[in-house]
C-alpha cells in the first residue's frame, strides 16, 4: 500500500464559533480520483479551503508528501504541489483568458502543463484567448479555471463544485477531459453535488454529513443505497 | 429551566451615572472656585470635549470619517461674528443661531459628499473645509485674511461685568458639552442607534434589513455639523477674535480631535471624553516641546490604532466591564430552578 | 495671447498634479488604501533631494537618481513594516495610521529642517525656453510635462504588458485567490508602495524646483492629487493624467483672474465634477 500522497487527520474547521467539520480523516494516493460529496452545508469546500491554506488548520493536520502543512499561507501550499479550482470560478477579472492561465504558471513549477497544452485540452479557449476572462459563458469560464490551475503543475488538484450553475452538457464535457487531466498520475479530489457524475469518475468516496465523514471507502466497494443514506443521514 | 433578562445598568455604570450626576453641581460652581485661566481651559476642554463626541458619532458609529469638521466649526464662528458686528446681536444667542445655520449648509454638502467613500470622503471634507475657508478669506465684510474682533459695545452689552462674561461662557460651554453628550447617549439607546451600529457592523446587512443607510447617514451628519458649529460659535466667542485661518484650521479642529478621539477610544461614549481630558492633562506637561509633541501624539494613536484598535477606554472598559452610562443591553441568564 | 499662455501653463502643472495623482491612485488600484501622508511624502522627497545636494552639491535634476531609488526603498518598508497590517474590512485602521503617519512627517520635517522655505535651484535650464509662434514655453515645465506623460505611459505599459502588472491586477481584482497562484500578497503591496513612492519621489523633487517648499505644504498636494483623481475618474490612468491638466487650466486660469483664487478655483472645479459626473469626466 503506499504512502498517501495527502493524509488529512482528525481535521477540524472554525468560522468563528461554529464548528464546520469535526474530526475529519481523509487519505488520497497518488494518481487516485476522490469524491468529496455531500449535502449543502456539509463541510465539503471547507475541507478544500483547509487544505489549501484558506483557513486555518492544525499543523499536522494536513499531511503532504510526508510533510505538514496545516494552517501554511495558500501561496506556500501552491509551491508544494497543490493547485485548488475554486467554487464560483473566481477568474481574475481585469486579465484576459490567457492573462489567467499565465498567471496560473507564475510559480514555473516543472510538469507536463503548459499553455500549448492546455488549450489543447479546452480548444476553444485559445479562440477567445485575449478577450476578459469574465466575458466568456460558465462553462468556457470553468475552462479558464481549470486550465489556470492546471498551469502550476500541481500534484493534487482540487476541484470545488466544478457543476455548479452549469447545464448538464456542459458538465458532461468537462468531466469528459477527466482522463486527459489525469495521464500523468495527478491525484484530484472532487467536490460535487452531483453524485452521479462524481460516481463515474471516482474511485475513492468520501461522504460528509454536518462536518463529519459519513461514508468512507473505494467507489467499488459502496452501493448506491449505503451512499444515499450517508448523504441524506437516514 | 433556565431564563433570561435583559438589564441595562450594571453596577458600575450606576455608580458612574451617580459620580456624573454629583459632578455637575462642582462644575457649574466653577467660576466661584476657578480663575479667568482656569475657566478659559476648562471652556476649552469642554468645547473639545463636545467636538470629540460628535465626531466619534460620525466616524465610529455612521462610518463617515470625516477631515473637514473644521468647516463648520469656522461657518459656526463667523456666523456668530456676522450677526454680532454686524447686526448687533447678542452673541449668546447666535449660538444657537449658528447651529441652525451650520446644519442648513450641511445638507448640500453631504449631498456632494455621500458620492465619496471611505478615505476618498475624508478628503473630500476636507477640500470643502478649504472652499469655506478661501470664501471668507476673500470675503473683506468680515475681515477677509486678517479677520475681525467682536465689536467692544457688543462684548460689553453681553453682560454686567467681566467676571460674569466669562462665567455665562463657561455655562455655555458646559451646556452644550452635556447636551453633546445626552445627545449622543440618546441616540444610541434608542432605535436610531441600533440602526446606526447595524450600520457599522455590517452595511449591506443593515440595508438588507430595511434601514435606510442615507437618510441614518444624513441625520447623524447634519446634527454633527450643527453640534460643531453651536461649539465652533462658542469657542471664537471665548476667543473674542476671528480669522480664516484659526476658524477653519484643520490642525486644531481635526487632527487633534481625530487623536483625542482614536486614543481615548472609538465608538464609545466615554472614550472620547476620555481623550479630551487626558490631551489637557498631556498638553499641559509637554506644552514646551511644539511640534514634537504631536509627532508623540501621532505615534500614540497610531499604536493604539494597530494594537488597541478601542482606544484606552476600550482596553479598560474590556478588563473590568464598566459603563459609566448604563448603555449597553446585557443578557443576564437565571440559575434554573431546582 | 495672454490666454493661451495661462493656458499652456496650467497645462504644464497639470502633468506636476497627474503624477500627485497617479501615485495615490495606483495604490488604491492595488490594495484599496488611499495613503494620505501622499503629499507629506511629496514633500520628504524635496526635502531628501536637498539634503543630497546640499551635501554634494549635484544639479537638482540629477539627484532624482538617488531620490527615487531612496523613495522606493522608503515606500516597501512602509508597506511591510506598518501599512500591510492596517489592511483589512475596516476603513478606520489605514486612514488614521496614515493620517498620523502625515502629522508625524510633517512635524518631522519642522523639526528637522524649521519652517524655513526653499527651493531647488536647476541652473541655466530654468530660463530656457522655446519660442512657439509667439508663445514662450520653458524648457524646464515642458521637461516637467514629458516626464508625467512618461511617467503615466509607463505605468500604463507595467500594468497591461508585464508579469508585475499582471499579479498587481489580480491581487486587486481577488487578493484569496492571487495567493493560490503563488503570489505573496504582502510583497506585491510593498512593490506597489515602492512603486507609489518612487513616483512621488520624482514629483517631489520636479515640485521643488518649481516652488518654494516648507514642511506644511503636503496637504494640498494631496488634495490636488486627490482633485485631479476625482476630476479624471478612478479606474483609468489616462483620465488621471487629463485630470491633472484640467485642474492645472483651472487653476492658472483662477489665478490669471486673482491670485488668491488658484486653489478655490480648482476646488470648486473639483465639486463640479462631484456634483455633475461624480463618476468622474473619464470614468470607464
Amino acid at each position: 500500500m503506499p504512502d498517501p500522497l495527502l493524509q488529512v487527520d482528525r481535521l477540524d474547521a472554525f468560522y468563528g464559533d461554529f464548528q464546520a467539520l469535526f474530526g475529519v480523516s481523509l487519505a488520497i494516493t497518488a494518481g487516485e480520483i476522490a469524491a468529496v460529496i455531500g449535502a449543502n452545508g456539509a463541510g465539503k469546500s471547507t475541507l478544500l479551503k483547509s487544505i489549501v491554506g484558506w483557513m486555518p488548520a492544525r499543523r499536522d493536520a494536513v499531511v503532504f508528501q510526508g510533510r505538514p502543512i496545516g494552517g501554511e499561507p495558500a501561496n506556500k501550499v501552491t509551491a508544494a504541489g497543490i493547485a485548488l479550482v475554486p467554487e464560483g470560478r473566481r477568474l481574475f477579472a481585469s486579465l484576459s483568458v490567457e492573462e489567467n492561465l499565465v498567471i496560473g504558471g507564475q510559480l514555473k513549477r516543472p510538469g507536463p502543463w503548459n499553455l500549448a497544452r492546455v488549450y489543447k485540452l479546452f480548444p476553444v479557449l485559445a479562440e477567445k484567448k485575449h478577450n476578459p476572462a469574465t466575458s466568456l459563458s460558465g462553462g468556457q469560464q470553468q475552462m479558464v479555471a481549470i486550465g489556470r490551475a492546471l498551469m502550476s503543475n500541481p500534484l493534487l488538484l482540487l476541484c470545488d463544485e466544478l457543476s455548479l450553475g452549469l447545464a448538464p452538457i456542459i458538465v458532461k464535457e468537462i468531466y469528459a477531459q477527466m482522463a486527459s487531466i489525469t495521464a500523468e498520475g495527478l491525484a484530484v479530489i472532487i467536490v460535487e453535488q452531483d453524485i452521479g457524475q462524481a460516481l463515474k469518475i471516482a474511485s475513492h468516496i468520501c461522504c460528509l454529513q454536518v462536518g463529519r465523514v459519513a461514508l468512507e471507502g473505494a467507489a467499488s466497494g459502496l452501493t448506491r443505497q449505503e451512499i444515499g443514506a450517508a448523504y441524506f443521514g437516514v | 429551566m433556565s431564563g433570561f433578562f435583559v438589564r441595562r445598568a450594571t453596577r458600575s455604570s450606576q455608580i458612574g451615572l451617580a459620580l456624573v450626576l454629583l459632578s455637575v453641581p462642582v462644575l457649574a460652581a466653577a467660576p466661584w472656585w476657578g480663575g479667568p485661566a482656569t475657566i478659559s481651559m476648562l471652556v476649552e476642554v469642554l468645547v473639545y470635549i463636545g467636538l470629540a463626541s460628535l465626531w466619534n458619532l460620525l466616524a465610529g458609529y455612521a462610518g463617515l470619517v470625516s477631515v473637514g469638521q473644521q468647516a463648520y466649526v469656522g461657518l459656526g464662528g463667523y456666523t456668530l461674528f456676522g450677526l454680532a458686528s454686524l447686526f448687533g446681536v447678542d452673541p449668546l444667542l447666535a449660538i444657537p443661531v449658528a447651529g441652525l445655520l451650520t446644519a442648513v449648509v450641511s445638507v448640500p454638502v453631504a449631498g456632494l459628499l455621500f458620492r465619496l467613500r471611505g478615505p476618498y470622503f475624508a478628503i473630500g471634507s476636507w477640500v470643502v473645509a478649504e472652499v469655506f475657508r478661501l470664501l471668507l478669506a476673500n470675503w473683506q465684510l468680515l475681515g477677509g485674511g486678517s479677520g475681525a474682533s467682536l465689536p467692544v459695545p457688543v462684548v460689553i452689552a453681553m453682560a454686567p461685568d467681566r467676571f460674569l462674561r466669562l462665567a455665562y461662557i463657561y455655562w455655555t460651554a458646559l451646556g452644550l458639552a452635556a447636551l453633546t453628550i445626552a445627545l449622543v447617549a440618546f441616540l444610541l439607546r434608542s432605535r436610531f442607534g441600533m440602526a446606526l451600529t447595524a450600520i457599522r457592523d455590517n452595511e449591506i446587512a443593515a440595508r438588507s434589513n430595511g434601514v435606510s443607510v442615507t437618510r441614518t447617514k444624513l441625520v447623524v451628519y447634519v446634527l454633527a455639523a450643527a453640534g460643531t458649529g453651536m461649539l465652533g460659535a462658542l469657542i471664537s466667542l471665548a476667543h473674542l477674535r476671528i480669522s480664516p485661518d484659526s476658524a477653519f484650521s484643520v490642525n486644531d479642529w481635526s487632527v487633534l480631535v481625530i487623536f483625542m478621539t482614536v486614543i481615548g477610544g472609538i465608538g464609545s461614549i466615554e472614550g472620547p471624553v476620555l481623550g479630551a481630558i487626558l490631551f489637557f492633562l498631556l498638553r499641559g506637561a509637554l506644552a514646551d516641546l511644539g511640534s514634537i509633541y504631536l509627532i508623540i501624539l501621532g505615534a500614540i494613536a497610531i499604536g493604539v490604532m494597530m494594537l488597541a484598535p478601542r482606544g484606552l477606554w476600550g482596553l479598560v472598559a474590556a478588563r473590568t466591564g464598566w459603563d459609566v452610562l448604563p448603555l449597553k443591553r446585557r443578557v443576564f441568564v437565571t440559575k434554573p430552578e431546582s | 495671447m495672454d490666454w493661451v499662455n495661462t493656458i499652456i501653463q496650467g497645462l504644464l502643472v497639470g502633468g506636476l498634479y497627474a503624477m500627485f495623482a497617479a501615485g495615490l491612485s495606483l495604490i488604491f488600484g492595488v490594495m484599496r488604501l488611499v495613503n494620505i501622508a501622499h503629499g507629506d511624502l511629496t514633500v520628504l522627497a524635496a526635502y531628501v533631494a536637498y539634503s543630497i545636494i546640499a551635501a554634494t552639491g549635484i544639479d537638482p535634476l540629477v539627484s532624482i537618481l538617488l531620490v527615487v531609488p531612496i523613495m522606493a526603498v522608503i515606500g516597501y518598508a512602509l508597506q511591510r513594516a506598518l501599512l500591510n497590517r492596517t489592511l483589512g474590512n475596516d476603513i478606520l485602521p489605514p486612514l488614521l495610521v496614515t493620517f498620523g503617519l502625515s502629522v508625524i512627517i510633517q512635524n518631522g520635517l519642522l523639526e528637522t529642517f524649521s519652517a524655513d522655505s526653499h527651493r531647488l535651484i536647476a541652473g541655466p535650464i530654468e530660463v530656457a525656453s522655446f519660442g512657439l509662434g509667439g508663445i514662450y514655453v520653458g524648457a524646464l515645465p515642458l521637461l516637467q510635462f514629458g516626464l508625467a506623460v512618461a511617467v503615466i505611459w509607463g505605468l500604463h505599459l507595467l500594468f497591461y504588458r508585464t508579469a508585475l502588472g499582471r499579479a498587481f491586477r489580480a491581487v486587486s481584482d481577488d487578493q484569496e485567490v492571487a495567493r493560490l497562484m503563488g503570489l505573496d500578497n504582502r510583497h506585491i503591496y510593498g512593490l506597489a508602495m515602492a512603486l507609489s513612492l518612487a513616483i512621488v519621489g520624482l514629483a517631489g523633487v520636479l515640485l521643488a524646483i518649481r516652488t518654494n517648499f516648507d514642511p506644511a505644504i503636503g496637504p494640498s498636494r494631496l488634495i490636488f492629487g486627490f482633485e485631479a483623481v476625482i476630476i479624471g475618474g478612478l479606474s483609468s490612468l489616462w483620465g488621471t493624467l487629463a485630470g491633472g491638466i484640467i485642474l492645472g487650466v483651472v487653476q492658472a486660469a483662477g489665478a490669471h483672474f486673482d491670485p488668491g483664487w488658484q486653489d478655490l478655483a480648482g476646488h470648486i472645479a473639483f465639486l463640479l465634477v462631484l456634483a455633475l459626473r461624480p463618476r468622474g469626466l473619464f470614468a470607464k
